[in-house]
């Protein structure tokens, strides 16, 4: 059997973790640049406050409701996803963490009653972290998950077992074919002109002649609906095999220089997730646009080729700013930029050859001691001049909760009186 | 950006101290200090369950004759139990606050003569948030 614990809302609980005041209360989260609503607590949603909605449209509403707004603070979310993961991993010795709020857990040769199980991680998640979880547990990833749809939205004990065909038949036929696993708007589409609307009729349906009509991968979800386990539980996630950075601006700009302090900056924050996982890069892919409802819109972008594989910073914000610089034109107000590092291999297969001079030691070891010093000190702690030291192009999030898990100067106060 | 360094912002979980095999001895050196066994890490001794831990800092002088003061680091387990005499972290009505639990009368007391113990029996506001491993205190202010 296989489980699939999920938080719910997970980024509206984070911000509940260390407020226990706001338990309870409606508390939304804003996407970067405090753009959209990206998280709702339970109490938000049965205010009717809808998901991806901007935020400025609704701002007024959101007030007299007394809705608790924040900025997304992704390193907080991060560090509480981290010891949501940990202890999840007591629960069972073969675990694939699937998002950064979602981990399915093997649960094969357990003896012990599943459902009393379920009950006792997400008693133990909410003892532990303060995390809200359901549970979902059937035999294949595809009904576990189907199963935490149902420990969610079906039963209040947020904790759903699928051990029985009959069991997940009687759900399934409850759900559209769109709530499965894997199956995106479009092949939902794809799938109801066929005349297969629900999970059910999917199940049911020829796997061959699906094949067919759309994908390898639906045939294995049919398996997988009818209780086979196709899709194996990947314990290694594999590292990225693209990185981008990418936003919108706090403020629109024509400057040369600011769109290179922009790029400069992503690309720093790039090349940092690129050594986080090891690995090297030897392309840039660089875009910018204006905005999209203005007349004149323009938009461009282009690849750079590196002169070698790299993960050093200084080369890679210097071909992004050569590449941006190409990029720009006179007159446009660009609105957003980013940069996608391409052709992404892991270190340690890589293999130099005699007439490129790649990636020496002293590189390395300069940009561990930047890595080093951003941990301990906080990311920007130590960043490069073309960054650019002016505020204007950093993030809006006017309404960041502090970093109670990232910073001594913010964790809690707590009264003693 | 600025950064300020201060001791507020070291990191303790990079602090790793030699721990010798031996005792320091006066006189002839012991063979065995050649070997230096696995640095000691001060995290490993001060939290036990790292996933379910967090810190605060405490404000305030109610729990001061057991030695809390205010400006000291907390260090909360949510894991350990609540048991009788433990320092906790309470919350009332939605507000943290640090108190020493007495599970027999149903009280959050004090360790200050001016703040009287609190009843908490019935009062369905009241959730302990974790209890307190350990408290530090800074001795020297500067470094």
């Amino acid at each position: 059997m296989i489980a699939l614990v999920d938080c719910n809302s997970c980024y509206a609980s984070c911000e509940q973790v260390f407020r226990p005041d706001l338990r309870g209360k409606p508390v939304i989260v804003l996407s970067n640049n405090d753009g959209c609503i990206i998280a709702r607590s339970q109490q938000a949603k049965q205010l009717g406050v809808p998901d991806l909605q901007p935020f400025f449209k609704i701002e007024a509403q959101l007030k007299r409701h007394k809705v608790h707004v924040f900025s997304a603070n992704f390193r907080l979310y991060g560090d509480i996803s981290n010891q949501v993961m940990a202890t999840l991993r007591d629960f069972s010795p073969q675990v694939e963490q699937y998002s950064i709020d979602e981990m399915f857990l093997d649960f094969s040769g357990m003896p012990q009653d599943l459902n009393d199980y379920g009950m006792l991680i997400k008693d133990t998640l909410w003892r532990h972290v303060r995390m809200p979880v359901g549970v979902g547990i059937a035999p294949t990833k595809t009904l576990a998950k189907l199963a935490n749809h149902a420990a969610k939205k079906i039963k209040d004990s947020g904790v759903a077992v699928l051990d029985t065909p009959e069991k997940w038949k009687w759900l399934q036929k409850r759900l559209p074919i769109t709530k499965i696993w894997g199956i995106g708007k479009r092949l939902g589409q794809r799938l109801n002109a066929l005349g297969i609307h629900n999970a059910y009729q999917l199940a049911q349906a020829d796997a061959r002649f699906i094949r067919k009509q759309s994908s390898v991968n639906v045939e294995r979800t049919i398996c997988e609906l009818n209780g086979e386990p196709c899709i194996a539980l990947d314990e290694q996630p594999a590292p990225k095999k693209e990185i981008f950075v990418t936003r919108s601006f706090g403020q629109k700009t024509s400057s040369q220089e600011e769109l290179l302090r922009h790029i400069s900056r992503y690309a720093a924050a790039a090349a940092e997730k690129l050594r986080s996982q090891n690995s090297l890069c030897s392309s840039l892919y660089l875009f910018a646009f204006t905005s999209e409802f203005k007349p004149g819109f323009y938009n461009n972008s282009l690849v750079m080729r590196l002169p070698w594989p790299s993960s050093d910073s200084t080369l890679i914000i210097r071909y992004a700013r050569q590449g941006m610089a190409q990029i720009y034109r006179p007159g446009a107000l660009f609105a957003k930029c980013g940069i996608g590092l391409l052709d992404i291999r892991d270190r340690q297969f890589y293999q130099p050859d005699l007439f490129t001079p790649g990636q020496d030691k002293h590189t390395d070891e300069l940009m561990g001691v930047i890595d080093g010093i951003n941990q301990r000190f906080g990311r920007d702690a130590l960043i490069f001049g073309a960054e650019g030291l002016t505020g204007k192009w950093t993030m809006r999030q006017q309404r960041l909760s502090p970093g109670y898990t990232c910073s001594w100067d913010a964790v809690p106060r707590i009264a003693c009186g | 950006m600025l950064i300020r360094l201060q001791p507020a912002a070291q990191d303790l979980s990079r602090q790793e101290l030699p721990l010798y095999a031996s005792r320091v001895r006066a006189g002839f050196p012991s063979p065995a200090d050649d070997f230096i066994d696995r640095p000691l890490d001060l995290n490993e001794f001060l939290i036990k369950k790292p996933a379910a831990t967090f810190f605060a800092w405490a404000e305030g002088d109610s729990l001061r004759d057991i030695g809390i003061s205010q400006g000291d680091l907390l260090i909360i387990d949510r894991s350990a139990p609540h048991v009788h005499g433990a320092i906790v972290v309470a919350a009332l009505d939605g507000e943290l606050t640090c108190k020493i639990l007495d599970t027999r009368r149903k009280q959050l007391l004090s360790a200050n003569d001016e703040y009287p113990p609190i009843n908490v029996d019935g009062r369905e506001d009241m959730v302990i948030e974790g209890v307190v491993t350990h408290s530090i205190k800074r001795h020297l202010r500067q470094v």
